[in-house]
């Protein structure tokens, strides 16, 4: 082999190497830091898996802060309200400052995790203007789903059955 | 009358578009001078007219012309003038029409000082910068039209989103399309060498200020909606990894490299291929963030409403920006010549070190980004991918970066002994390890990250400063060892980086933060200052009403400022909106935001019980903008250097 050859050959080794060590690091941190979104309807029935309703695995929780259930002790920064997904409720507690956005009968998403039936948020997002819902909760929740009558493609796959 | 005569404008504009692609391409194939001589009046007439219609849009606006649909969605009587202006691109049509007009801006910019190159060079440039504004001028008129009608005419405006409602917003997006758009000149260039087959090295020349210009702007606007971010949201935080700051960051990680890249091919002939790479990534980047943030198909501040439409056209144009660039790049690239050879100890091979690690952190984010979509499109789940993932990863690879970076000036075109930069750099190595060592202990929390930040921020400035030791030694010594603007432009950024990361691993160490409830006469003490929380009462704006909070910070007993955060609720749509109260300084910024009031809701006198307040005491933010600013800076003044400028001498390299 000549020495262009050679040289050309171990720069291809090291470019592979550099290469698989790079795929193995992202999809490790990757792995580590993806939090799944589930509606409380998914928790409930255990759709979402073992690791979310028991509490090991931290989720994004999505959809409505249902009517007339936020309540706060007076003076207290910890929050009370409940999440739901027209099918089902689930109870969350925060503690901190709610965002500007965060109304009643408004789309959510809170990140945390179950402990003993109670979502218990790290984080709560309600970053969009008055109108809008996140695509993705809406995406989950069938939005018309329940709300106006409307028919989503899953209840017609379900009545075809 | 006026919304039509704007319509008609972006027509004809597009018409010009036609034809300043078609008959330029052509003559420039075939040789025709007078084919090629349309680009550049076609050029001009574009700006003119994309002018027109922007004008037309912004005298709707401003006189309150609520029968066209988009002032009516985005405007409302109460909005103070200022920000009638600046509605123009508070949403999205208005944003595009941005979009184009800088585009135009450009193109025409470009034809007015490409007077030194050859005409068939300029054609193929304008032709292709023709082709890329036919894509968005069609986009605006046929999905997303700004000057559509609204009959019968609305009573009222639906008023600006109050988060844009601000000065910071009224430069951020030019100055961040400035940057986006202005990549298009050296994709421009790169298409038109591909077609030719051929790279010459004065050509290159001639892009190297437009590159260092437009990513200089970007950095610009990057930094300003980071800054935004940074008060208006009411968080505290600089930076989110969010979709949308990761479109506008992976343009400015692969220009910088392209900045770096276009050096060595201008100086040595080296890395051709890799440079139009480069060029054509920066841009498609720069495509790919307008097809995230305007589609909606990623969940974030910036996503205004998801049209389906809209997202196809994007993408369909997407395809065809990258995928024919690609091709033509398979297909020509191997024809280029090979550069000068260089040995395994020379700048470029520092140069290429510095381009893996920067378009590694540019496929790392685009990865992060665009995951969710991936995973979403599978059925994989709704996932989101987590900051921790992109600060780990960007510590990884900006680690090396940050150590290799006084090592690249120092070091020889070509062949270089390893032990040279090493001796010159050794002493600095160890005077910048020692402050750090001494950060390690002065530092009263995040010891570990003080130390870091110190330490590599004078590793920065301290081989910065000997390259420019050594310069301005040679320069006394030889005539010909001028300090060049360029080499200033350098010396300027890479202090950025150096102040750039103080500002960013000092923040994330020393913040100190609380959110907790006060109630009026109530005081707490956080990192050496007590605040003094003095109630809240009513104020009136000109489109709001705000809950005023009044703060009295003290230190030491001292007075230092009385601080009014905010909480407006906007008249129109009743959306609050969190104005923080900042008392800023070089060293360290003092951050009140108001939360909620914590009384019961059936409390009448709700101003007189506790309200939530989150207190930051946030040491040396200021210096991640401040390095920002003068990294932006170096891309200015390097793009000032008369080398580039100066009349060609014949013979490439």
């Amino acid at each position: 082999m000549n020495p262009v050859r050679k040289r050309r050959l171990w720069f291809i080794l090291a470019l592979v190497v550099a290469a698989a060590i790079a795929t193995t690091l992202v999809a490790m941190a990757l792995q580590r830091n993806i939090a799944y979104l589930y509606t409380p309807a998914e928790v409930l029935r255990g759709s979402a898996g073992e690791n979310v309703a028991s509490g090991a695995a931290k989720f994004r929780l999505g959809g409505m802060v249902a009517a007339n259930s936020f309540k706060r002790a007076d003076g207290s920064m910890q929050a009370r309200f409940r999440v739901t997904d027209g099918d089902a409720e689930l109870p969350v507690v925060y503690t901190g400052i709610l965002p500007d956005l965060f109304r009643e009968n408004q789309a959510v998403i809170a990140t945390g995790r179950m402990q003993g039936g109670t979502f218990v948020a790290e984080q709560v997002l309600a970053k969009h203007d008055e109108t809008y819902v996140p695509k993705e909760v809406a995406d989950k929740m069938g939005m018309a789903h329940q709300k106006h009558g409307v028919r989503t493609p899953a209840d017609a796959a379900a009545d075809a059955r | 009358m006026l919304p039509e005569l704007g319509q008609v404008a972006l027509i004809l504009a597009l018409l010009v578009a036609l034809l300043q692609v078609v008959l330029p391409l052509a003559g420039a194939q075939r040789g025709k001078a007078s084919w090629m001589a349309v680009a550049r009046p076609a050029a001009f007439a574009q700006l003119l007219l994309v002018l027109c219609a922007f004008v037309v849009l912004t005298i709707s606006f401003v006189m309150q012309d609520f029968s066209v649909r988009y002032v009516a969605e985005n405007s409302n009587s109460l909005l103070p003038v200022v920000y009638r202006y600046t509605a123009v691109w508070g949403a999205h049509e208005g944003s595009q029409l941005l979009w184009a007009l800088i585009l135009a801006g450009w193109t025409a910019a470009v034809a007015e000082f490409s007077h030194k190159l050859p005409d068939v060079v300029v054609a193929r440039v304008l032709g292709i910068m023709g082709l890329v504004s036919i894509g968005f001028l069609s986009f605006l008129i046929f999905t997303s039209d700004p000057f559509a009608r609204l009959l019968p005419a609305a009573a009222e405006g639906r008023d600006l989103n109050p988060l844009l409602q601000d000065p910071g917003m009224i430069i951020h997006p030019p100055m961040l399309y400035l940057g986006y758009v202005g990549f298009v000149v050296p994709f421009a260039f790169a298409v038109a060498a591909l077609i030719d087959g051929r790279m010459d090295a004065r050509w290159l020349r001639w892009t190297r200020p437009w590159t260092n210009v437009a990513w200089g702007f970007l950095t610009l606007g990057i930094a300003l909606g980071s800054w935004w971010a940074y008060y208006e949201l009411g968080w505290g935080g600089w930076w989110f990894w969010d979709p949308v700051e990761n479109a506008s960051f992976m343009p400015w990680l692969a220009g910088a490299a392209l900045l770096h890249s276009q050096a060595a091919t201008e100086k040595r002939g080296s890395f051709r291929g890799w440079t139009v790479l480069l060029a054509i990534a920066a841009f498609s980047l720069s495509l790919l963030g307008t097809f995230l943030v305007r589609s909606g198909v990623l969940t974030s501040v910036h996503a205004f409403a998801a049209d389906p439409a809209r997202g196809l056209f994007i993408l369909i144009f997407l395809a065809i920006v990258i995928g024919g660039s690609l091709l033509l790049y398979a297909l020509r690239a191997p024809r280029f010549e090979q550069g000068a050879p260089f040995a395994a100890s020379s700048r470029e091979t520092l140069l290429l070190a510095n381009n893996v690690l920067l378009v590694s952190a540019c496929g790392m984010v685009l990865l992060g980004t665009l995951y969710p979509l991936l995973a979403d499109a599978l059925g994989l789940g709704k996932i989101s991918v987590g900051p921790p993932y992109f600060g780990l990863l960007f510590l990884l690879l900006m680690t090396p970066l940050v150590l290799l970076l006084p090592f690249g000036p120092l070091t020889r075109w070509q062949r270089e002994q390893p032990s040279k930069p090493l001796a010159l750099l050794a002493p600095w190595a160890v005077l910048a390890l020692v402050s750090g060592i001494v950060a390690y202990f002065l530092a009263p929390q995040g010891a570990w990250k003080t130390a870091a930040g110190i330490a590599a921020s004078a590793w920065v400035l301290l081989g910065t400063v000997r390259f420019v030791w050594t310069r301005l030694r040679s320069a006394r010594l030889k005539p010909n060892g001028r300090f060049t603007p360029e080499m200033l432009g350098m010396t300027l950024a890479h202090t950025g980086i150096a102040v750039f990361l103080v500002g960013a691993l000092l923040v994330e160490a020393q913040n100190v933060q609380r959110e907790l409830p006060l109630k009026p006469g109530q005081s707490v003490e956080l990192g050496g200052y007590a605040f003094r929380f003095e109630g809240v009462d009513e104020t009136q704006g000109p489109n709001y009403v705000a809950d005023r909070g009044h703060v009295q910070v003290t230190r030491n007993g001292q007075s230092v400022v009385l601080l009014h955060p905010e909480k407006r609720e906007y008249a129109s749509g009743g959306q609050v909106m969190t104005e923080a109260g900042i008392h800023g300084g070089l060293f360290a910024d003092v951050y009140v935001a108001l939360g909620e009031p914590l009384g019961a809701a059936s409390d009448p006198d709700r101003t007189a019980g506790a309200w939530a307040v989150r207190i930051h005491i946030k040491p040396f933010v200021r210096w991640i903008w401040l390095g920002a600013v003068l990294m932006a800076l170096g891309g200015f003044v390097t793009a000032t250097d008369r080398r580039f400028r100066a009349k060609p001498a014949e013979g490439s390299t």
